[in-house]
């Protein structure tokens, strides 16, 4: 049996991951199969995690957490859990190539997954103009007009990257302001290819083999309109993964994982849960990063009383 | 490790194979599609005797990716026969793909 296993390798799991190896506890880290490294993996430049004046690439700064877990003895096993058994002392998490693993404590650090508007043709033209990843098919769409969706620092980070390739960006947002860093939104609005379209949600996507058009509907009046788009990108948020702690660990009213306090503590014994998972809040690199240091230093307690 | 195909040899390797043919649509600069190419690889050796996974590289051959509508990538598309009977996009893991296979394996 082990002393203490990571679920998930955002910048959370892999601090939690570094201050319990260096506290000598051998942690497992279940990294996900495709996704290892988490959100900051499909971002761009990082230029707010302090101690990088100039910046850095978000898959060179995870790259560097993973180098630096290993370094003091974390084990990485890139799989994705798809069961565990949290009761009892002695806690149970099992893999998609049915493997299961034992330890005494358990850290949760699984992020959040990207929101869905939640329209009717919208998975069906996933992959076919309607997107969640601008580094990942912004390609795609060289010298053409599409839209990004949202009004967070994700939405201007999508629709700058996406300049790079489409004729025109159109940027579409439910309020007639940005929830977004002001940095992030000056530098939309000084970009002449990206046009901002306020107080406007998406009512229905359309395109028989891949995107053609979006309806608009107007949050103010009511009115609907048709924008000829060939992409869209979904940038509006995120939701705490908890599938797997679903009816196990008491979760808040809006899903994430209950937490004591300021600590990591669940309302199971030995389990403990950090970073997006639990922040409804503020969702940021160093903060999942500050948040997995105190799961481990809880997780460090609770093993060693 | 799979083949790469070319627009030169797609319809020899692929649309006239007698097996199942999974065609990776993949880019160097796409990080979902390194952390999907091994695990084909594992599909490939697994049912060697069913399907056989070979690569596009869409960089280096923009017709095909044209051609076959690709905007988002990985894109796996199984050809029988000539004809397309499966599709996917996105890295999942080994289990949910395997899922999406099942009419072909």
């Amino acid at each position: 049996m082990r002393e203490v296993i990571i679920i998930g390798s955002g910048p959370a799991g892999y601090t939690a991951a570094i201050y319990t190896a260096r506290a000598g506890l051998k942690p497992l880290m279940i990294a996900s199969s495709v996704e290892p490294g988490g959100e900051l993996m499909k971002t761009t430049e990082v230029e707010n995690f302090p101690g990088f004046p100039n910046g850095l690439m978000g898959p060179d700064l995870m790259n560097s957490m993973q180098e630096q877990a290993e370094r003091f003895g974390t084990e990485i096993l890139f799989d994705d859990v798809t069961e565990v058994d949290l009761e009892g002392d002695v806690k149970k998490v099992t893999t998609g190539n049915g493997e299961t693993f034992e330890a005494r404590a358990v850290i949760l650090a699984t992020g959040a997954a990207y929101r869905e508007l939640g329209l009717p043709r919208e998975k069906e033209l996933s992959g076919h103009g309607v997107s969640w990843c601008a580094t990942c098919d912004g390609f795609f769409f060289r010298e053409k007009n599409i839209a990004v969706v949202g009004g967070g620092d994700s939405a201007m980070e999508e629709a700058m990257f996406l300049t790079r390739f489409a004729t025109k960006v159109y940027l579409i947002h439910r309020r007639d302001s940005f929830k977004a860093s002001k940095t992030m939104v000056d530098r939309v609005l000084a970009n002449d290819k990206i046009e901002i379209i306020y107080n406007s949600a998406i009512s229905e996507i359309n395109g028989e083999a891949k995107v053609e058009s979006v309806v608009l509907e107007n949050t103010v009046t009511g009115e609907k309109s048709d924008l000829d788009i060939e992409g869209l990108f979904i940038a509006i948020g995120s939701d705490p993964r908890v599938g797997l702690v679903q009816g196990k660990l008491d979760l808040s009213d809006d899903h994430f994982i209950k937490v004591e306090g300021r600590s990591s503590k669940t309302s199971v014994t030995g389990v403990f849960a950090c970073g997006d998972v639990i922040d409804p809040t503020y969702r940021q690199a160093i903060t999942a990063a500050g948040s997995g240091c105190v799961a481990a230093l809880d997780a460090e307690h609770y093993l060693t009383a | 490790m799979a083949k790469n195909v070319t627009a030169a040899d797609f319809t020899a390797e692929v649309l006239n194979s007698e097996k199942a043919v999974l065609v990776d649509f993949w880019a160097e600069w796409c990080r979902p599609c390194h952390m999907v190419a091994p695990i084909l690889d594992e599909i490939g050796a697994e049912y060697a005797d069913k399907i056989e996974i070979v690569k596009v590289n869409v960089d280096e051959q923009p017709q095909l990716a044209a051609e076959y509508q690709i905007t988002g990538i990985p894109a796996m598309k199984v050809f029988k026969g000539g004809k397309i009977v499966a599709e996917m996009v996105g890295a999942k893991p080994k289990h949910a793909l395997l899922e999406d296979l099942a009419g072909v394996l």
